[in-house]
């Protein structure tokens, strides 16, 4: 019932804020479509400004990961994961999740085709994949848009974020579906 | 740190695809990752460009501030730094709204319109402020109730069940949100920029 209702919300959401938003500003007399306009053109600039930052991130990540050295990271990690009582084949999908949301997607589609959606493995990824966000690049394109350089302590709490979240994915897993 | 973290991805994969002898893949993987950042900055413009448009209106109109003002008990204390009714907190509240539906796509310019509004308090500094840290821990930890993307994943594999994640997902990500805002508090409350920006 309850989820029935969120998939109708999400499905609804787009249609009704294009619906809603631009009546809205009409009755306040907001002139719609230039004030549209205007605030497009600044859609452009914007993405404009993340490209370098972009670049410079994407490019590290994938050479970092078709190299090899995410393999030998994820293998280096192994005993950490049986200790937590996490199938050492999610390594790579923790390891990478911060930094290639596209990969982890590949990664996880890989696990679920190899062992099936409803095996232990197929459901931790499951969760794994819709619990931590894609770090690195969020951070990447929204401090890129403004053009900030110093991320201070941002990585540190993302990270964390990432990490808490991965343990508590294999946590509620190993309770419901072990 | 950033620099840091940069260096390594790069050094050490060079490093090891050197060790392997297949240097080669370096250069294939710089330049398509190269050329897909541009790609995906492409694929974002338009959709950039109708939000950002959406919102102008929005912002016209005065909703934008009606919405920061009813919400302003949580967000001042999440953000002290930004004064009540800052358009920045109306494009917070967007962002995050957008993403706990799931909106990936609507999510991430009403997020950047909330960083330009921030860098706006900034005083056009290059260094994060306090407000976009706090702002980015919600953004990366947030609750998403909709996981469509893994959830069309199972089901395109045949799941009994594709939705029965949705409670585990919600259950670890709000641990994961309640660390990132844990921390981030502990980062703003011993930073040596106390009480600035």
């Amino acid at each position: 019932m309850l989820l029935s209702f969120l998939t109708t919300l999400s499905k609804w959401a787009i249609p009704l804020l294009l619906l809603v938003i631009p009546v809205y500003g009409y009755i306040k007399k907001v002139p719609v479509y230039e004030a549209f306009v205007e605030g497009a053109e600044e859609g452009f600039t914007t993405v404009i400004k993340i490209i370098p930052f972009l670049v410079g991130m994407m490019v590290a990540i994938s050479v970092f990961r078709a190299s090899g050295a995410m393999n030998y990271l994820s293998s280096a990690a192994a005993p950490l994961t049986k200790l937590i009582g996490a199938p050492s084949e999610l390594l790579p999908l923790a390891v990478m999740r911060p930094l290639s949301g596209s990969a982890v997607l590949g990664l996880a589609t890989e696990l679920m085709k190899v062992y099936g959606p409803d095996s232990f493995i197929g459901r931790c990824a499951s969760v794994m994949q819709g619990t931590t966000d894609t770090t690195f690049f969020v951070l990447t394109i929204y401090f890129g848009a403004v053009g900030i350089k110093k991320y201070r302590y941002a990585i540190i709490t993302g990270l964390s974020a990432d990490i808490s979240g991965f343990l508590a994915s294999i946590y509620i897993c190993n309770l419901l579906f072990k | 740190m950033l620099n840091l973290i940069w260096l390594l991805l790069l050094a050490s994969g060079i490093i090891v695809a050197a060790i392997n002898g297949n240097v080669e893949v370096v250069t294939e993987a710089a330049l398509s990752a190269a050329r897909g950042a541009v790609q995906v900055c492409f694929d974002l413009i338009g959709i950039m460009a109708l939000w950002l448009g959406i919102m102008r209106i929005a912002e016209r109109g005065g909703l934008i501030r009606i919405i920061a003002i009813l919400l302003k008990p949580i967000m001042s204390r999440l953000f002290p730094s930004i004064p009540a009714g800052h358009p920045a907190m109306g494009a917070i509240i967007l962002n995050l709204s957008a993403n706990i539906l799931g909106l990936g796509n609507a999510a991430t310019p009403f997020g950047m319109k909330a960083m330009q509004e921030m860098q706006k308090l900034n005083a056009g500094s290059s260094e994060a402020s306090q407000a976009m840290c706090t702002f980015l821990a919600l953004n990366t930890s947030c609750i998403t109730l909709i996981p469509a993307t893994i959830i069309g994943v199972r089901l395109s594999f045949a799941s009994a069940n594709p939705t029965e994640i949705v409670g585990p997902c919600i259950f670890a990500t709000s641990i994961s949100m309640l660390i990132a805002v844990s921390m981030d508090y502990w980062f703003r409350s011993r930073s040596r920029w106390k009480g600035t920006r």
